[in-house]
């Protein structure tokens, strides 16, 4: 007995040093290429656009880990992750993970994501066409490039056709535009659609991003030091006048309730977003049957329309991190050049999935081409986006962006609510900010 | 000696065996997590992005921090409100039926079925359920559909963004998912209570009541207790079915946040620190409510006469 557990203890010792001493750094030849992801998005281009042109090697197996973003819970998962990389065993290795623009800054100046350049050998010829910002957002203080996106995310202002007609006595993204042009119009036109008995807007959030994204300061300042900027504190005005005033469907943002108001009986006449917010969730949420046809008769798809909106702004943002200690460099690198540089592969994401994509000669293309989307009633709205997507500068971002973001929504909810005070809402903002970061400062 | 020792075989050491099991996954699994939560909670140590800040020493800071800086106190009389108001109901509810169905003059028909159904919520996870509250009393949701096409409301009642109707949701719940299992176990104490005493107090011509007074309640205390105490440290520990129904907020304005919400919050931020003295705090309650709880409803029941 005790023989046997001596030679069992000796084994067991001498696997796990040889474990140690033995394990070879592959870069290459890793038979399961792992993808962190919070959602399906990347993985539907990933396999139309990468799989289906038959780039992934026969013995290579695709492991995508997918991890709700909501509270933090896919940065958690990817933390724990990433700081496990160097023991994790080969196939458990991520090799790509996404980040989404909320918290990009935090993987962005580590040692877990690779240089696109130097370590992935992808050259500055195949990054030319994209779109500056983003580049900048993943450049870390060095000037090293951490990550690249296949879309770019000027937001706008997407409303529908047949309350716009009964409202405004239009439908034309031009005159739309001219009626919506500025805050104080927008206001005016929540009064009319209310007499009419439309919503203007869903609800509480659906506004905030453009506020929080001209925002002329950001979350925290240098000394760690929460301050909320007056644009956000001009969303808070305005999200709470709208509530009482009964322009606003009370929705929260992503609930049942929201996605409901743009469906076939929906009420609200416009929601604010950027392209993948047009065809990877509005799109969804207006047909009836789900699975029928994209096509108008489905629900209130294909009633709507595009236009810049009172105030520019971007939303979001995807994107493709090589993570440090991925074994399989190769298929990283042709995975960023399909996805991401490819003229061709971005214009057939544009005009298959509606999505603003990171390539400038592609978007012209796109917008002088005879392109018609299906949901936005035919409209070429490329256009609409050319120009707002050179001038998006996020040089405000932080890395608790997404925990800011999540945690005023919930506290004025509150406040919208009628439930708190303006000062116990912003109070509870804190308590919970400071919870989730407790190195900030009130 | 050497007879008498092959003959003696020691069986007592086997005892030591058999309970070893125990001991040892107790030790590995709770006692050495329990006492690094205690160590745990003199550190300051939490993670900001990917870097880790700590663990520095900090001594009692982090208690210091939880009375200062938090609302704890809102956070317990939340966690008691919302025990207490599924409590009542539950152990009223439970030892009813637990009288009826262990009752000899009643026999109920049916009672297997019964108890089966009663049981059922707790076989179902506290997430999924919550989840299907959460659905079931949206703002859109079939609750407020009903409502409005019965003509019963104007407008949809938002119960999740209202104080009374959130906390009278996750009480409904916790009762819903507990009183079966409670039933189940004042039935047991009930059917422990010698038969004879309830026939003779019934030839003596006791009501029910009576009987249920001087009979069953004095006899039943001492699981009537061990209900009592273990459902307390269940609210103590309550966070499932809050959690899920409000998205871990605790919403509206943190009314429906208990203690261990609140802990959540402190994980969710790896902020082992703050994390270790929250838990630190709800165990130092939790073990002296229960002894001075235990002591209290135990010194009105004597053993002597069942002793005899």
């Amino acid at each position: 007995m005790k023989r046997l557990l001596v030679a069992l203890m000796a084994l067991a010792v001498l696997t796990s040093s040889v474990g140690l001493f033995a394990a070879p750094k592959a870069t290459n030849g890793g038979k399961v290429l792992t993808i962190y992801v919070w959602n399906d998005e990347f993985q539907t281009r990933f396999k139309d656009y990468f799989e289906k042109a038959g780039l992934v090697p026969k013995d290579v197996k695709v492991n995508f880990v997918v991890t709700p973003n909501q509270d933090n819970a896919y940065q958690n998962k990817l933390d724990e992750a990433l700081l496990n990389q160097d023991k994790a065993a080969a196939n458990d290795k991520i090799d790509i993970f996404l980040v989404e623009a909320d918290y990009a800054l935090k993987y962005v100046n580590t040692d877990s994501t690779l240089d696109v350049f130097k370590d992935i050998g992808i050259t500055k010829k195949d990054t030319e066409q994209m779109y500056k910002y983003t580049m900048d957002i993943m450049t870390n203080s060095k000037g090293v490039l951490k990550g690249v996106s296949w879309q770019a995310c000027p937001g706008g202002l997407i409303y529908r056709r047949s309350v716009a007609k009964d409202v405004l006595g239009t439908d034309d993204p031009a005159k739309v535009q001219e009626a919506l042009g500025t805050w104080d119009k927008f206001d005016a036109a929540a009064a009319t659609a209310k007499a009419k008995g439309y919503f203007m807007v869903s609800g509480y959030d659906d506004t905030y991003r453009i506020f929080s994204d001209n925002a002329k300061s950001p979350w925290v300042d240098k000394s760690g030091k929460i301050q909320i900027d007056a644009s956000i504190m001009r969303w808070i005005d305005m999200t709470k006048t709208y509530t009482d005033k009964g322009y606003n469907n009370k929705a929260s943002l992503w609930s049942p309730e929201s996605a409901a108001g743009a469906g076939k009986d929906g009420k609200v006449f416009t929601y604010f977003g950027p392209g993948w917010f047009i065809d990877f969730c509005l799109a969804g949420w207006t047909k009836a049957d789900s699975k029928g046809p994209d096509a108008l008769g489905n629900g209130s798809y294909g009633d709507w329309a595009f236009c810049k909106g009172p105030q520019g702004f971007s939303w979001g943002g995807t994107w493709l991190c090589a993570a440090a200690g991925t074994d399989n460099k190769d298929l990283v690198k042709a995975v960023m050049l399909k996805l991401t540089c490819n003229k061709e592969t971005l214009v057939s994401i544009a005009k298959q999935k509606g999505d603003f994509t990171n390539n400038a000669a592609a978007m012209a293309e796109v917008a002088k081409s005879d392109y018609k989307n299906a949901f936005l009633g035919g409209q070429n709205h490329v256009n609409f986006f050319l120009d707002s997507a050179k001038s998006i500068d996020r040089s405000n971002m932080t890395i608790y962006d997404q925990g800011m973001t999540e945690e005023i929504q919930k506290a004025f909810k509150d406040y919208f609510d009628g439930k708190v005070t303006k000062d116990k809402a912003l109070e509870n903002f804190y308590t919970a900010i400071l919870e989730k970061y407790p190195n900030l400062k009130k | 000696m050497a007879r008498t020792r092959k003959r003696g075989v020691d069986y007592s050491r086997w005892g030591y065996f058999f309970i070893a099991p125990f001991f040892i996954i107790y030790t590995v699994c709770s006692l050495i997590p329990l006492a690094s939560t205690f160590y745990n909670s003199l550190f300051e140590s939490y993670r900001v992005g990917l870097t880790q800040v700590g663990p520095n020493y900090v001594g009692l800071d982090n208690f210091a921090k939880i009375f200062t800086d938090s609302k704890i106190h809102v956070y317990a009389l939340n966690t008691l409100i919302l025990w207490i108001c599924n409590f009542i109901p539950q152990i009223a509810v439970s030892l009813l039926l637990a009288v009826w169905f262990s009752s000899s003059s009643m026999r109920l028909k049916g009672q297997q079925f019964f108890k089966t159904v009663i049981y059922m919520p707790n076989l179902i996870m506290a997430a999924s359920f919550a989840m299907l509250f959460f659905a079931l009393f949206s703002d859109g949701g079939p609750v407020n559909s009903i409502l409005l096409n019965a003509g019963l409301a104007k407008d949809p009642i938002r119960f999740l963004s209202r104080v009374d109707w959130t906390r009278t949701l996750i009480c409904a719940m916790n009762f819903l998912m507990w009183f079966g299992n409670t039933t189940i176990l004042l039935m047991s104490g009930i059917m422990g209570i010698d038969v004879s005493l309830f026939e003779a107090a019934r030839i003596d011509g006791a009501s029910p009541t009576q009987s249920f007074f001087k009979i069953t309640m004095p006899l039943l205390l001492p699981i009537f207790a061990y209900v009592f105490i273990t459902s307390m440290i269940g609210g103590i520990q309550m966070f499932d079915v809050p959690q899920i129904l409000t998205n871990g907020n605790g919403s509206p304005d943190r009314t429906s946040m208990t203690l261990i919400m609140f802990l959540n919050k402190h994980l969710a931020s790896r902020n082992f620190g703050l994390a270790g003295a929250v838990s630190v705090l709800v165990f130092t309650v939790t073990g002296a409510l229960s002894l001075v709880l235990y002591r209290a409803m135990m010194s009105r029941y004597s053993l002597k006469g069942s002793s005899n």
